[in-house]
């Protein structure tokens, strides 16, 4: 409680409820990150425990993306410990990053796809890398994990470009998750879908994490998505984060977190 | 019938795999080891027994039997383990045999469900039967096509080009003086270095092969005309032309492809600019005016080049060899063709360049392909306008 952000009313309650009985499967510690002069994160700690859905939200330039990609390993903290799945990502060697990398899959923002390959093939390309499987096997794990994100078998025989971005962003889900990944990470999952296709994205989502016992780590300014599928929500706000249930975040004194929650999108997100 | 028989694939401890008994009535199968993606990986076999076609667990005997699916052994599962276990218990479901799965650990039965309806899923329809022949003929029919409606596009874009160049060339303030500069700074002075250097070498070359061979018949003389006919009629015009292709064609393919990719040239058409105006015609008219400038460079380099291996070789001095050019067979004409034909491999390597920029769609890839097809098709094109200008040149007696 050193942090004068964390006094989150009903916050620490559940924090230590649940502390007991979940892992926790990443920690950051102090973490700092800057772009030369530019501080984007100062002293930030963040626990993600197994088998929820964590919400990352934020002002635009928060630094959202960067703390998923510094948990990635996609970028170099200046200074903190981040330890994901037990290993400090900092002093891994390149065998157990490698591992690490097997164990968590990462949904870019517009699915990242290999614009070169098929649908079917992005998703081949995990499990041909890593793994020895008959080619068979392999088509038909592909196609497997394209019907588990609700892509038909034409879909996978088309290329990235001809396919509309929720679809794009269905085929991205798929290759994340064609190694099992026990960490999944979204960056803004429903961004740039319609309402309708978001709320089944959403959907999606939640039905794989259950039915998978995945983790989530969620960067999203969809305050629906916040609301339906997320189980606690941390808010990035001055270098630090701030974690708490939706309904304790709703009672948070600050006037940036207010008008998240009570501005006229948050009032109709929390009616709805 | 009460006699235990029992195969085993696998030991518990070891790899992925099975047992299989023969309990009172029912086959039973118990799942054993870690059944996910390393597990399964080191028994390669024993999953083409499971999962190739026209295998099954279950001796085969003609009859349907009851089978007992136990997973209450497996150490470990995940989507590949559930997809094989899917497979294997279809199989044998339309055998005949009723199936029954027990034993399912609780936290494996998500994933269980998850990957079971996802396989159950529709198969994959059959990809469209094609003979070997049939496919080849489509093949070339479909290129063929390809290529005559490649040819239409590039000729009604030369259309489009001539038509915004005279609207332009029309009201010259539309001329956007910026972009052209940059075209000429990029496109024009900066391939003299390069343009230079090889211009030189083809000069040395030329210079040191007609030497020796023109001195098989004691004709060195001869070799201000050859140098000098085939340098500046030919060869200077057409390696800078090849040079600025491959340099400047294919920057104005991928700067251009890029911006399609990034919708760039989509935002410019909302706003009511036009691309043509704005992206085509600078770099056209940078283009017209720098490939003869280049190309007079590029002729005088070379010459000198040619001049410096007959003033090795053959100890002509260099005032010999520069007033023995005009003084010999060649005629101002072959000089001023070369020149002539600049502006018009301008035109078509700046036209190619962006035409092909603008065919860019989509993905990283396709900026690549383009960019190659940019530079061979300019190339060539540069070649075939060669070919005919020299054609007409000897008919017309220039």
């Amino acid at each position: 409680m050193a942090l004068p952000h964390t006094d989150v009313p009903g916050a620490a309650a559940t924090d230590d409820d649940a502390g007991t009985a979940a892992e926790t499967v990443i920690s950051v510690r102090e973490l700092t990150t800057r772009f030369g002069e530019h501080v984007v994160h100062c002293g930030l700690d963040l626990d993600v425990r197994q088998g929820e859905v964590l919400g990352v939200v934020g002002g635009s330039g928060s630094g959202k993306s960067v703390l998923l990609k510094a948990i990635v390993g996609l970028l170099r903290p200046a200074a903190g410990r981040i330890t994901v799945l037990g290993h400090d990502i900092a002093r891994a060697t390149p065998r157990q990053h490698a591992a690490l990398q097997r164990r968590c899959g990462v949904l870019f923002q517009d699915g990242a796809l290999f614009s070169s390959l098929t649908v079917a093939e992005n998703v081949q390309v995990p499990l041909l890398e890593h793994a020895v499987l008959p080619p068979d096997l392999v088509h038909e794990v592909a196609r497997v994990k394209l019907a588990m994100v609700g892509l038909t078998a034409e879909a996978g025989r088309k290329y990235p470009a001809q396919l509309s971005g929720g679809m794009r962003k269905r085929a991205g889900l798929a290759r994340a998750l064609a190694l099992d990944p026990e960490i999944l990470f979204l960056d803004e999952p429903t961004a740039g879908l319609d309402p309708i296709a978001a709320a089944a994205f959403d959907e999606l989502i939640r039905y794989l994490q259950q039915g998978l016992g995945l983790t989530v780590f969620m960067v999203t300014h969809d305050l629906d998505s916040l609301q339906a599928i997320c189980d606690r929500i941390a808010v990035l706000i001055g270098h630090k984060v701030l974690v708490g249930t939706l309904t304790a975040l709703r009672e948070h004194p600050d006037p940036w977190i207010n008008a998240y929650f009570h501005g006229p999108r948050g009032r109709a997100a929390a009616v709805g | 019938m009460t006699t235990d028989r029992s195969t085993t694939t696998a030991s518990a401890a070891g790899p992925a795999g099975f047992t299989t008994t023969w309990d009172q009535g029912v086959w039973c199968l118990l799942a054993t080891g870690p059944w996910d993606l390393d597990g399964l990986a080191s028994v390669q076999a024993e999953i083409k027994a499971i999962a190739g076609p026209g295998s099954s667990p279950v001796p085969a005997t003609g009859e349907p039997a009851s089978v007992r699916v136990d997973l209450s052994d497996v150490s470990a599962l995940d989507t590949v383990g559930a997809l094989l276990l899917h497979q294997m218990c279809a199989r044998m479901q339309a055998a005949g045999h009723r199936i029954q799965v027990v034993g399912v650990p609780q936290h494996h039965r998500g994933l269980l469900d998850v990957v079971w309806r996802a396989a159950g899923a529709p198969p994959p329809p059959p990809p469209p039967a094609s003979s070997w022949h049939n496919d080849r003929l489509v093949h070339v029919g479909r290129s063929l096509v390809d290529r005559w409606v490649k040819t239409l596009q590039l000729l009604a874009f030369f259309g489009v080009v001539c038509i915004a160049l005279g609207r332009v060339l029309a009201n010259p303030r539309r001329i956007r003086l910026a972009p052209l500069f940059y075209h000429l700074d990029h496109a024009g002075l900066r391939a003299l270095p390069i343009l230079g250097l090889l211009a030189f070498l083809i000069g040395i070359v030329m210079g040191y092969q007609g030497i020796v061979q023109l001195g098989k018949v004691g004709a060195e003389f001869l070799v201000t005309d050859l140098l000098g006919i085939g340098i500046l009629r030919e060869i200077g015009s057409l390696i800078t032309a090849i040079i600025v292709a491959g340099r400047s064609g294919s920057a104005f393919t991928a700067q251009i492809g890029t911006m399609q990719v990034t919708q760039e040239v989509d935002a410019m058409r909302t706003m009511g600019l036009d691309p043509l105006e704005l992206l085509v015609i600078p770099r056209l008219l940078a283009l017209i005016v720098a490939l003869p400038l280049l190309t007079f460079f590029a002729n005088v380099i070379a010459l000198f080049g040619g001049a410096v291996m007959t003033y090795v070789l053959f100890d002509m001095n260099f005032l010999e060899f520069f007033s023995g050019i005009p003084g010999g067979a060649l005629d101002v004409h072959d000089a001023t063709l070369g020149l002539i034909k600049a502006p018009l491999f301008a035109f078509v390597i700046a036209m190619v360049g962006c035409h092909e920029g603008l065919q860019v769609s989509g993905s990283a890839e396709s900026v690549g392909l383009h960019t190659t097809r940019s530079v061979v098709e300019a190339i060539f094109l540069v070649m075939v306008i060669n070919a005919l200008v020299s054609v007409i040149a000897t008919a017309l007696g220039i």
